[in-house]
């Protein structure tokens, strides 16, 4: 018999969703595929909707309670349009004790948003590292896709402030 | 028996040619070393001058990034910006130096340090497979898939006295023994790439500047058990990694030293890669092999152990990074050049990264034995601004605070255990007297409370409990009592917990408190921090205090 799992229809018209059908094709629609394919559904869409998790967990055929608890259980995986901006302030133990903290609340303050939300006006989303794995740079962040270290809040404050004046970077998918 | 050398020969009389190169690992490139490296291109064209720039892996002393090396027998530039371009360049045609960006030669950073892990990082392009073979890459494979039976490549392990890098030194011979007498048609060999412990870069170093060296031991892992298929686990937040791992396992299969019969043999192996997704727990060995099946990342109690059922059930062989980046030398050199190295039981190298208060933040290997204090006051050349040492920790969240006193203490995994901090996969965190101790508590609990999986109680909810005390502690509210609680807390979380992670976690409260106790004490009778860093209310908040 062919194997029909999987063939379902996405929900839109969206080119994206053939990205995201490739992935799950690749690896022959099996439930296994479940976190390569919410990877790479975040990669073209940004973050991910009830209505991808939906999509994804019946094609694959695993309960939806299971996509939702995996897209739930990673940190990576967003449940949040984010921002057309991104901070992301590194909480290792390196930058931790050279005044991270510091950081974190110097933009809290300025943007009036918390750790992991991201601005009224969609600007700006700050979210936090376990560890960049840049010590030597302590204490480091990674604004949109460049990574700054020997950061002062004045300094990191400065830098958002000309972030958010330019236009959203392009996506780079890594995988 | 594939021939390698006729690859090499290109990249074998390169090396003997002026060329420069450029640090291309995350710290430098985060400096803008890719920039150094186009103008420095474009400064050979322009002056014309006969010489080669080369974008390799770290070199390890990224405090002083970009870094630039002449080879073959040059000197290292530090803090090199594009704009020394031309200067650099015109000093290779002249045969002299640009003194004022050089390292100095003599300094202990380098020559305390034996390099077999990192022995090629700095050295070669990491995207250039021609590069990793011209300096006997793959050799360690092929020797052992022509000359060698499976059994004899366990022994081999065995003898030389390896031991897990991951932190715990379960000795690796003895675990791919286990798998290779495990029964079953179908075996799997992993590679612990996921890398999780706050301020611990070594596998990400590793994979970014040598990754043919990790498939290299992976499949002679493979050989040895009987695998034919092999996954490397990596973090999703290490994507340049990530990326030349795709290269190197693409160039491997192109010269069939991957894939379907090797090397002309009946060995078959591929490997494919499997992102994390940022759960810090997923290191523990059975939580990763579920998030590989697709699953949430959650431990399950051992036995069984993945050696006789792992990935999908089947026997599986799951080493880190830097474990079987040490397997392709020991082949290639035999087990008793490697059990030459290092301490008695603890044989061979360890790479570290020195991070926090210390001159020379970066990366280090170094044989096991060195006491902590030739490696923070030798190699990583002291603490900067006239500061004090306080306290060096290791093994992460798991891990403890080791004071001053025991600065003379040999690092191997024995002498770690008796402290109360363990080898760990290799973070190193100096601080001074401007870090609480009791505060650095309050930082790994929050972590380990934050990653818990939430699978056994004592670890969801201890770990709460204990941070809330941690933190009535650090902000002057706590009474005596609280002190009793937190380290009754520490004993049952300790032992009643279902993996690595919640029996770690009361590590760095308990090694703060045998080492620390004084700091504690005083945040509870005298409401005073004496580094400063915690902010006492006198005001004691309604919710807390109910």
């Amino acid at each position: 018999m062919p194997d029909t799992t999987g063939m379902l229809p996405p929900p839109s018209e969206d080119k994206r969703w053939r990205l995201v059908g490739a992935t799950m094709r690749k690896n022959g629609y099996s439930p296994d595929a479940l976190i390569e394919t919410l990877h790479t559904a975040q990669e073209s869409f940004g973050f991910l909707d009830d209505v991808t998790l939906r999509y994804v967990a019946s094609a694959l055929h695993v309960p939806l309670s299971r996509a939702y608890g995996v897209a739930t259980f990673y940190h990576f995986f967003l449940l949040k349009p984010q921002g057309s901006h991104a901070c992301v302030v590194c909480l290792g133990t390196a930058c931790y004790i050279k005044g991270a903290k510091e950081i974190l609340t110097a933009i809290e303050e300025r943007y009036d948003v918390d750790t992991g939300d991201t601005t009224a006006d969609g600007k700006l989303s700050l979210l936090t590292a376990r560890c960049l794995g840049s010590c030597s740079l302590a204490p480091a962040a990674v604004f949109d896709t460049e990574t700054l270290g020997k950061l002062t809040p004045d300094e990191v404050l400065g830098k958002l402030e000309t972030l958010t004046a330019q236009q959203a970077p392009e996506k780079e998918a890594i995988a | 028996m594939t021939d390698l050398s006729r690859y090499t020969n290109d990249a074998q009389a390169e090396r003997s040619l002026p060329r420069l190169h450029v640090c291309m690992a995350a710290g430098c490139v985060s400096l803008r070393s890719d920039a150094v490296q186009t103008a420095l291109e474009k400064e050979v064209t322009r002056q014309g001058a006969k010489c080669h720039v080369k974008g390799v892996g770290c070199m390890g002393l990224c405090t002083a990034g970009p870094l630039v090396a002449v080879k073959p027998d040059g000197p290292l530039y530090q803090n090199v910006n594009p704009d020394a371009a031309a200067e650099i360049v015109a000093s290779m045609t002249s045969h002299t130096s640009v003194r004022r960006l050089e390292y100095p030669s003599e300094s202990a950073f380098f020559k305390r340090q034996v390099k077999i892990v990192l022995e090629n990082s700095g050295e070669i392009d990491p995207e250039h497979i021609e590069d990793y073979l011209a300096v006997g890459g793959y050799q360690g494979l092929m020797h052992v898939l022509s000359e060698l039976t499976p059994a004899q490549v366990v022994a081999e392990v065995s003898r030389s006295g390896l031991r897990g890098r991951g932190g715990a030194g379960y000795p690796t011979g003895l675990k791919w023994g286990t798998v290779a007498k495990a029964a079953g048609p179908k075996k799997y060999v992993i590679c612990n790439a996921d890398e999780g412990d706050p301020g611990a870069f070594m596998d990400r170093s590793v994979l970014e500047s040598d990754p043919h060296r990790v498939l290299e031991g992976m499949a002679i892992g493979a050989y040895a058990v009987g695998a034919d298929e092999g996954f490397i686990y990596v973090r999703a937040e290490y994507p340049l990694a990530v990326k030349r791992l795709q290269v190197a396992i693409r160039q491997a299969e192109k010269m069939n030293l991957l894939g379907t019969n090797i090397g002309g043999t009946t060995f078959s192996f591929r490997i494919k890669i499997r992102l994390g997704a940022g759960a810090f727990v997923c290191g523990e060995e059975t939580a990763l092999m579920a998030s590989i099946e697709g699953k949430r990342g959650t431990p399950r109690p051992r036995p069984p152990f993945p050696a006789e059922s792992g990935l999908w059930g089947c026997p599986t062989l799951i080493n880190n990074v830097e474990t079987y980046a040490n397997v392709a030398p020991i082949m290639r050199r035999g087990a008793e050049w490697f059990a030459s190295i290092g301490s008695d039981k603890s044989k061979g190298t360890k790479v570290f990264a020195l991070a926090g208060s210390i001159s020379n933040t970066g990366l280090i290997e170094i044989p096991m034995g060195m006491t902590l204090r030739e490696i923070i006051f030798d190699v990583g050349g002291g603490i900067p601004g006239g500061k004090q040492f306080k306290a060096v920790q290791t093994g992460g969240p798991g891990g403890g605070c080791i004071p001053a006193q025991y600065l003379d203490t040999p690092v191997d995994y024995e002498s770690l255990n008796k402290l109360g901090t363990y080898m760990g996969s290799g973070g190193m965190i100096v601080m001074d007297e401007t870090s609480c101790m009791v505060d650095i508590a309050r930082y790994f609990m929050e972590f380990s409370m934050s990653e818990s999986c939430g699978k056994c109680t004592p670890c969801r909810v201890g770990t709460a409990q204990m941070y809330d005390l941690l933190n009535r502690i650090t902000s002057g509210i706590a009474e005596p009592r609280d002190l009793e609680l937190l380290e009754e807390l520490c004993d049952v979380v300790k032992n009643t917990s279902l993996c690595g992670l919640g029996q770690g976690a009361p590590n760095p409260v308990l090694s703060t408190l045998r080492y620390f106790r004084t700091e504690y004490e005083d945040h509870i009778y005298n409401k005073h921090c004496a580094a400063g860093v915690c902010k006492m209310s006198s005001a004691v908040p309604e919710e807390v205090r109910s």
